[in-house]
């Protein structure tokens, strides 16, 4: 087992011939916290998507915790995996999206038990116990019988951690997690994000919030135009920038 | 209600002149149709009297719309059957049509253009001709087919096989003829109720790990009942009325029964009031039935459901109440 828990080497992925990901390398370390910036339309949400594959790459060598996404190698050929085996794959990658997407029909609670109990087939009561605990670590544990639209943009978004987090996840992808939010309900989401990477998960965390990446990032990568433009500590990133358009991007979200 | 120097003053309500005309037409308009639907007639025979050798005659008065003639019939053996045979083949053909409307919503969203396509024309074939000619076709089907057998071509081979001749009773000639056209049109419902949930819900599903069934099962079809169930509750509503139709290849419905009947004592009117009244019966049961299930698949869309009618009836009576304060609210008040 490497200590790299994802993998990119050369990934590239086009939409109708738009270009969207071109040559991406990126390695995350186990029990690291990684963040991608970047201009909107630069391709970080898009790499994050083909990293539980709910967007298939078109080329290049991509590996979550050693194995191919979505393909097998055997005998000098990649042979595409079923639709079983790259749910097994994804229910082990917890991810969290811009706009919460909890599902509207179900309450709190049952948000988070529906995944425990019908893929991981885990019996309703011990569900409903690790739910409980789990809404207790993300600060909401008065909330578990109202349905998400009852509840603030903030605590759905902490209910969706908390979703993701329920399938004992080795990986956490995070897709803006704060940019649907008003600006007064940032915070308690990056709070219960931070509590998170201090306890060693590995994140991937697309996110507009330089102070966040600078305070909790282990590597921030500088995504542009599809390509890497620059990547590293976050102290030598911000403080010291080396590329024109890095300074450029920068100097307009600080 | 102050004013902004704190002096006390009377709020003067504007005036609705329209709503109050609209509201008085209305009021003689269902005051002449209540009238009407009481109203007596001669009967062309009169009532005599002798009263000290005096002979006295008036004419026999009857209700206009023979409401006894009808009452006699409403709850007769031959209509009660028709109307359970109506209500058997509405719930039939309803579940026929949902089953078939769902699948065929769901093949059309394959990637699959063969199963696509063959949804697609499923839905333009049914849907594109008359019912009351679908239906007329099933009935005269074994013009075509005697017996349909499924086995394996060119070998004496047969895993199934059907008379047809044997199976087209006028029920279920009925029942295939409205099953397979409601389910062309239960198919753009469902259709629409899949694409109405959000792209996000699937992805969030994905993500947990669900497979493609599940997610449809457990995330995608549950919230898009919410869009489903208004208008299927329009189509069995229409499914009951459309059966009717089925008189016409022999089957004793609601309608038939009465036809039936009426075919004997010439009492058209009558008969035809029987059974309206039984449509409008059932459309009415059924029309609750709609509402208590919109509010269940409605939860977690609305952030306080619909009231009840009993909520809506309290609400309204206790508007009308304080509105004009009788002593006894006026009591409660002080």
């Amino acid at each position: 087992m490497t200590d790299a828990m994802v993998e990119a080497r050369a990934v590239r992925k086009s939409y109708n011939g738009v270009v969207v990901l071109r040559e991406v390398d990126l390695t995350v370390v186990r029990g690291e916290v990684t963040c991608l910036i970047g201009p909107s339309g630069s391709g970080k949400s898009t790499l994050l998507r083909c990293i539980n594959h709910l967007e298939k790459h078109d080329a290049g060598e991509l590996r979550v915790d050693g194995q191919l996404v979505g393909y097998q190698a055997r005998g000098g050929k990649l042979y595409e995996r079923n639709d079983r085996e790259i749910c097994a794959e994804r229910a082990r990658i917890g991810m969290v999206f811009q706009k919460f997407n909890l599902f509207q029909h179900l309450t709190v609670l049952e948000n988070i038990t529906i995944g425990l109990v019908k893929v991981l087939k885990i019996d309703p009561e011990t569900a409903r116990r690790r739910a409980r605990e789990l809404l207790e670590r993300v600060g909401l544990p008065d909330k578990e019988k109202n349905y998400p639209s009852q509840i603030s943009g903030g605590q759905q978004q902490r209910v969706a951690i908390a979703r993701a987090l329920a399938m004992d996840p080795k990986l956490m992808l995070f897709d803006e997690p704060t940019s649907a939010l008003d600006p007064e309900l940032v915070g308690e989401v990056l709070d219960v994000m931070k509590d998170l990477a201090r306890s060693g998960m590995t994140m991937i965390v697309v996110t507009h919030e330089i102070n966040f990446a600078r305070e909790v990032a282990n590597t921030v990568y500088f995504l542009d135009g599809g390509v890497i433009e620059e990547s590293g500590a976050p102290k030598d990133l911000f403080s010291a920038p080396k590329s024109e358009r890095l300074r450029t991007f920068l100097s307009k979200v600080l | 209600m102050t004013s902004g120097d704190g002096n006390d003053l009377t709020v003067v309500p504007v005036r609705h002149v329209g709503r109050w005309v609209g509201a008085f037409v209305a009021l003689v308009a269902v005051a002449m149709l209540v009238h009407t639907l009481l109203s007596k007639v001669p009967s062309g025979t009169f009532i005599c009297r002798t009263v000290a050798g005096v002979r006295h005659c008036r004419p026999r008065l009857e209700w206009r719309f023979f409401w006894n003639t009808v009452f006699h019939y409403f709850t007769s053996a031959e209509i009660l059957h028709g109307l359970v045979t109506t209500i058997e083949l509405t719930v039939l053909a309803m579940a026929v049509g949902i089953v078939l409307g769902v699948v065929v919503a769901i093949m059309r969203r394959s990637t699959s253009r063969l199963l696509s396509g063959t949804a697609w024309t499923y839905t333009w074939f049914f849907r594109g001709t008359p019912v009351y000619a679908q239906l007329l076709f099933w009935f005269n089907i074994t013009a075509l087919y005697k017996v349909i057998t499924l086995g394996v071509p060119f070998v004496n081979v047969t895993f199934f096989s059907l008379n047809l001749n044997a199976f087209f009773t006028p029920f279920h000639t009925a029942l295939v003829a409205f099953g397979l056209n409601e389910g062309a049109y239960m198919s753009e419902i469902a259709r629409s109720g899949l694409l109405a949930v959000d792209e996000g819900q699937t992805e969030a599903a994905s993500s947990l790990g669900m497979t493609r069934s599940q997610t449809l099962r457990f995330v995608v079809l549950p919230q898009a009942m919410r869009v489903i169930i208004p208008p299927t509750g329009n189509e069995v509503i229409s499914m009951l009325k459309t059966t009717s139709l089925a008189a016409s290849v022999s089957l004793t419905e609601l309608l038939g029964a009465a036809t039936n009947i009426s075919a004997n004592n010439f009492e058209v009117m009558q008969l035809l009031i029987v059974a309206g009244l039984w449509y409008l019966i059932v459309t009415t049961v059924l029309s609750i039935g709609q509402f208590y299930l919109e509010r269940h698949f409605a939860r977690g869309a609305l952030r306080t459901p619909p009231p009840t009618p009993i909520e809506r009836l309290r609400r309204d009576l206790h508007g009308i109440l304080v509105k004009f304060p009788s002593r006894h609210v006026a009591a409660a008040r002080r």
